[in-house]
């Protein structure tokens, strides 16, 4: 039976354009989409997954993103990735590939690209921002039992998930971890805890931190630096 | 009784002259017969007579209304005149005798009126009662009149008897009475009024008093001061004011005097706190300890100096030891001695004068802990107090065994002020090791006497493995018996010269590292028959050579003469290589000794470029290398029949550092782990406070090293963040 996904806007039987209204993308995204629609997302699946794997590959992810016209290290396809809660790097699944389409209500390439700046939207949201930073940590553990991830690949994870919100922050928290000798990786406590050092202290003043609480370890020795540089 | 219809107004004229006028003749003093009985009976009737009417109306309200009128028709224009007439003293005594006059006249009033007690009062509850009408009235309309001015009076009376001239204190004493008398349930007017004025007045007068003699005397002439203050107002109040007053008055003559100068006071520069103590001014400090001790909070200030003054001393003393550079070892020890010094003189100084108060014990403990944990020309405090151990424990002092015991208890005191207790007993196993190993006849006594002193300051688990080391020493000697008497009832097992071995329980012991020395064929055959033997001793022991702590004695033949040398193994395992070489190579003895480059240095070093040169080296020069050639030097000779030749020991203070840190890394995970699984959820300040508690002592661990095991703990999944709470931390079961 058709599924009319068209309550919102009121038409009858008709499938829901991008031209509606954002509420609508997301209020939807309980995926009510129609049996066409989901044909076509397979296919587009299909298009772009690995023959043997079945599933899409980095080259495959490539394709797609040269398809779309957007970087494979553009952000939002990492925001895609938390999108369709992707568990593996550089791959996707067919049954993430459906998640998100699903909840994208994009079922051709040109329908994803134009979702992108919604997509971008919706992850801004403070509500959703700390889960697809939390996610973004994740999504970078490529091997099995893996908890931390090296300071090189965590500079360029934070400049890309942060860089527009903090700027500051972010390029001399980069200058710190690769100046420092203590830390060779990152874990999830102290990648969490930059994000509460964002939001919460003073830049570049530092006026309302203090080291005798519970920051993680690495942001006293950064905001020691820091104020260390300053004076 | 039927009564007599009389009018209220009738009434009233017959107690008016019968009874108020002549009442108040009496007051007057003039010569007026007191009341009869018959009289106050009369008078008692008249009042009922008017209040029971017949037929009624009640004129119990208006006889109660003249009642109160009676003392107001008095007051006005007599009694309030003649106080106001008079001043100063004389006013006061005008006060006085009125007022006992006015309780003569509520006397006798209520008496006359009682009726309206018993009958029109017992109704009206809510009015007053006679007695206290008339106290009310004197309220009202004297003492809200003259009141003011009459504690005036009284405190230019206070301030004159302060200043040192007689007054009447009989008088104030009375007035004193009047206030507290004067006053009701709900209006307190002793202490609203006249204990208010009073004491605000009292500040007054002892701040200018504390300006003044803050310049001009010296602390113990102002404490002097201070106490007889304090004593002549405990003295005032007793005489002629409520006791009540005693505590208020003197918290603020304590204020004014002792409070608020007691900075400038205490830091006078040549008479303050500080100078006291220095001269030693027993009487001055106990009294300053007295005199303070009583004001709450009031110890904090000169504890706070004398915990400065302290820390000054002893950082001197620490300065003075860095200056003089010395790293010698008797430098070393007059600092120990003088630390030591200072405790006893400090310890003592707060049990007579200061009641072995709290407060100056942490002062102490704390002054001592700050410069106790310096470090002295490099090293750490804690080294330094065990390399004077070492020292006093080292055969070869001249001292008897009492003063030895005396400076060891002593030196064990400094160890409770040392932060890394931890450091003091790694640095204390490694010289003591080396003490029990090479001091022959090292003194048992003391050393089993230091380490029990350990062991009540530090507990059971600091000492134990120095305990564990002793007692091996003992051991050794006893299983030394049984293997010469072993030797001796096993004559092909003897090697034909005397050997001893000592067995070490490894956990006890610092690791020693052991190398696969090649032994020559006669000590090689020590080693089996020891092996041999131990087996018939013991069952499931395993055996660990450790080379480099042996001595070995041995005959060198010389040219000129025979000398015996005692040297380590390691140095006799290669001199003994020149009984069938007569020349080697560097490269040569390495292979034949299978030891490391850097040991065979040293040793080789030892015995050709230091003192005594038993090897020949070519080329000749000052330090060792890889393709110098040695020969044994039969010129060698030496006045003494026998020497010595050491092998510079190792620096291994880096080493003994990185071992205590690693050490304390897993103390602390144990730690946080422990009071997490007991917790289950800490925030992380409680946390921390916990954790420098349980190791207080081991050593201080800072919070930064605590912060980074907590995050080592949670990579490990021991813990985990609260998702809500940044700052609380959750045990992971």
């Amino acid at each position: 039976m058709r599924r009319s996904a068209s309550r919102k806007t009121g038409q009858p039987n008709s499938t829901p354009s991008l031209n509606s209204s954002p509420a609508d993308l997301f209020r939807s995204a309980s995926s009510k989409a129609t049996t066409k629609e989901l044909e076509r997302i397979d296919a587009l699946y299909h298009s772009y997954a690995n023959g043997s794997s079945a599933m899409i590959d980095p080259e495959g992810i490539e394709a797609l993103c040269s398809d779309m016209e957007v970087d494979h290290t553009d952000v939002r396809i990492l925001m895609l990735a938390w999108k369709m809660k992707a568990e593996k790097q550089g791959y996707f699944s067919l049954e993430e590939w459906r998640r998100g389409l699903k909840a994208l209500r994009a079922d051709t390439v040109n329908k994803l690209k134009k979702a992108l700046p919604e997509l971008e939207k919706e992850v801004k949201r403070p509500t959703n921002f700390v889960d697809f930073y939390s996610y973004a940590f994740r999504y970078c553990l490529t091997e099995e039992k893996q908890k931390s991830i090296d300071i090189e690949s965590i500079c360029e994870l934070l400049d890309l998930v942060l860089g527009s919100q903090f700027r500051e922050q972010v390029d001399f928290f980069v200058d710190y971890l690769k100046t420092q000798n203590d830390y060779k990786v990152i874990n999830n406590d102290q990648w969490m805890g930059f994000y509460r050092f964002c939001n919460e202290i003073s830049f570049p003043d530092f006026s309302n931190y203090d080291p005798e609480l519970a920051w993680p370890l690495i942001l006293d020795n950064f905001v020691e630096w820091m104020l260390a540089k300053q004076s | 009784m039927v009564a007599k219809t009389f009018t209220v107004e009738e009434g009233w004229e017959y107690m008016k002259n019968n009874g108020i006028l002549k009442l108040i003749r009496i007051l007057e003093g003039l010569s007026e017969p007191s009341f009869t009985i018959a009289e106050s009976m009369m008078l008692y009737t008249t009042v009922y007579n008017m209040c029971n009417q017949h037929p009624r109306p009640d004129n119990s309200e208006k006889v109660y209304k003249k009642y109160q009128e009676v003392f107001e028709e008095y007051i006005i224009p007599k009694v309030l005149p003649s106080i106001k007439e008079k001043h100063g003293e004389l006013m006061l005594m005008e006060l006085v005798k009125r007022w006992v006059n006015h309780k003569v006249m509520i006397r006798w009033l209520s008496r006359f009126f009682e009726y309206l007690s018993r009958s029109y009062l017992v109704k009206k509850l809510d009015f007053s009662p006679l007695e206290e009408l008339g106290v009310t009235r004197f309220r009202n309309l004297v003492y809200l009149e003259v009141g003011r001015n009459a504690i005036d009076v009284v405190i230019t009376l206070i301030n004159k008897e302060r200043e040192g001239q007689q007054i009447d204190r009989g008088l104030l004493k009375n007035v004193s009475d009047f206030f507290i008398e004067i006053g009701s349930e709900c209006i307190n007017c002793y202490e609203m009024d006249f204990e208010a004025l009073m004491l605000r007045d009292t500040s007054e007068y002892y701040s200018h008093k504390a300006s003044k003699w803050i310049v001009e005397d010296s602390c113990p002439d102002y404490m002097l001061k201070a106490s007889e203050c304090l004593k002549r107002e405990r003295d005032r109040v007793s005489h002629y004011m409520h006791p009540s007053t005693e505590k208020k008055l003197v918290e603020k003559v304590q204020h004014e005097l002792l409070m608020v100068k007691s900075k400038q006071l205490l830091e006078k520069e040549c008479s303050g706190f500080c100078a006291l103590l220095r001269e030693e001014r027993v009487e001055d400090l106990s009294r300053m300890y007295r005199l303070y001790h009583e004001i709450p909070q009031g110890l904090e200030n000169i504890a706070s100096i004398y915990k400065e003054h302290i820390t000054g001393e002893g950082t001197a003393l620490v300065k003075e030891a860095e200056d003089a550079a010395t790293n010698q070892l008797c430098g070393l020890q007059v600092l120990i001695r003088k630390i030591t010094k200072l405790l006893d003189k400090y310890v003592a100084l707060v049990k007579d004068l200061f009641s072995n108060h709290s407060l100056f014990n942490k002062a102490l403990k704390e002054a001592f802990e700050v410069f106790c944990n310096k470090a002295v020309a490099g090293r750490s405090s804690a080294e330094l107090l065990a390399a004077s151990c070492d020292n006093i424990l080292h055969k070869g002092g001249n001292e008897s065994d009492e003063d030895i015991e005396e400076t060891l208890e002593k030196v064990v005191k400094l160890l409770a002020f040392i932060y890394d207790k931890d450091l003091f007993a790694e640095f204390y196993r490694k010289k003591l090791a080396r003490r029990l190993l090479f001091d022959r006849g090292a003194n048992e006594d003391h050393e089993k006497s230091i380490l029990s002193k350990m062991k009540q300051q530090c507990g059971g688990l600091f000492t134990s493995k120095m305990e564990g080391m002793v007692t091996d020493i003992i051991l050794a000697r006893e299983y030394q018996t049984k293997l010469v008497e072993y030797l001796r009832s096993n004559s092909n097992a003897n090697p034909g010269f005397d050997f001893s071995v000592t067995v070490l329980t490894s956990g006890c012991w610092p690791t020693y590292k052991s190398f696969n020395l090649s032994l020559p064929t006669e000590m090689a055959k020590c080693v089996q028959v020891f092996k041999d033997f131990y087996d018939t001793q013991t069952k499931h022991r395993r055996l660990t050579w450790i080379y480099s702590l042996g001595t070995c004695n041995i005959n060198a033949k010389f040219e000129t003469k025979t000398i015996e040398l005692i040297v380590s193994t390691y140095q006799a395992a290669a001199l003994l290589l020149f009984n069938s070489s007569d020349r080697l190579s560097f490269s040569e003895i390495r292979t034949q000794l299978n030891l490391t480059d850097d040991d065979l240095v040293r040793l080789l070093h030892s015995l050709s470029c230091a003192k005594y040169k038993i090897l020949k080296k070519e080329p000749n020069t000052k330090t060792i290398s890889p393709t110098d050639n040695f020969e044994f030097n039969y010129k060698f000779t030496d006045r003494m029949r026998r020497i010595k030749i050491p092998v510079p020991p190792v620096d291994e203070r880096k080493k003994v550092i990185e071992e205590v840190d690693k050490d304390r890394r897993y103390t602390i995970d144990a730690v946080i782990v422990r009071i997490m699984k007991s917790r289950k959820v800490l925030e992380l300040q409680k946390l921390v406070i916990e954790c420098v508690e349980q190791l207080s002592n081991m050593f201080k661990p800072d919070i930064k090293l605590i912060k980074m095991r907590i995050e080592d703990l949670i990579t490990r999944d021991y813990l985990e963040r609260d998702q809500d709470n940044p700052s609380m931390f959750k045990y992971l079961a």
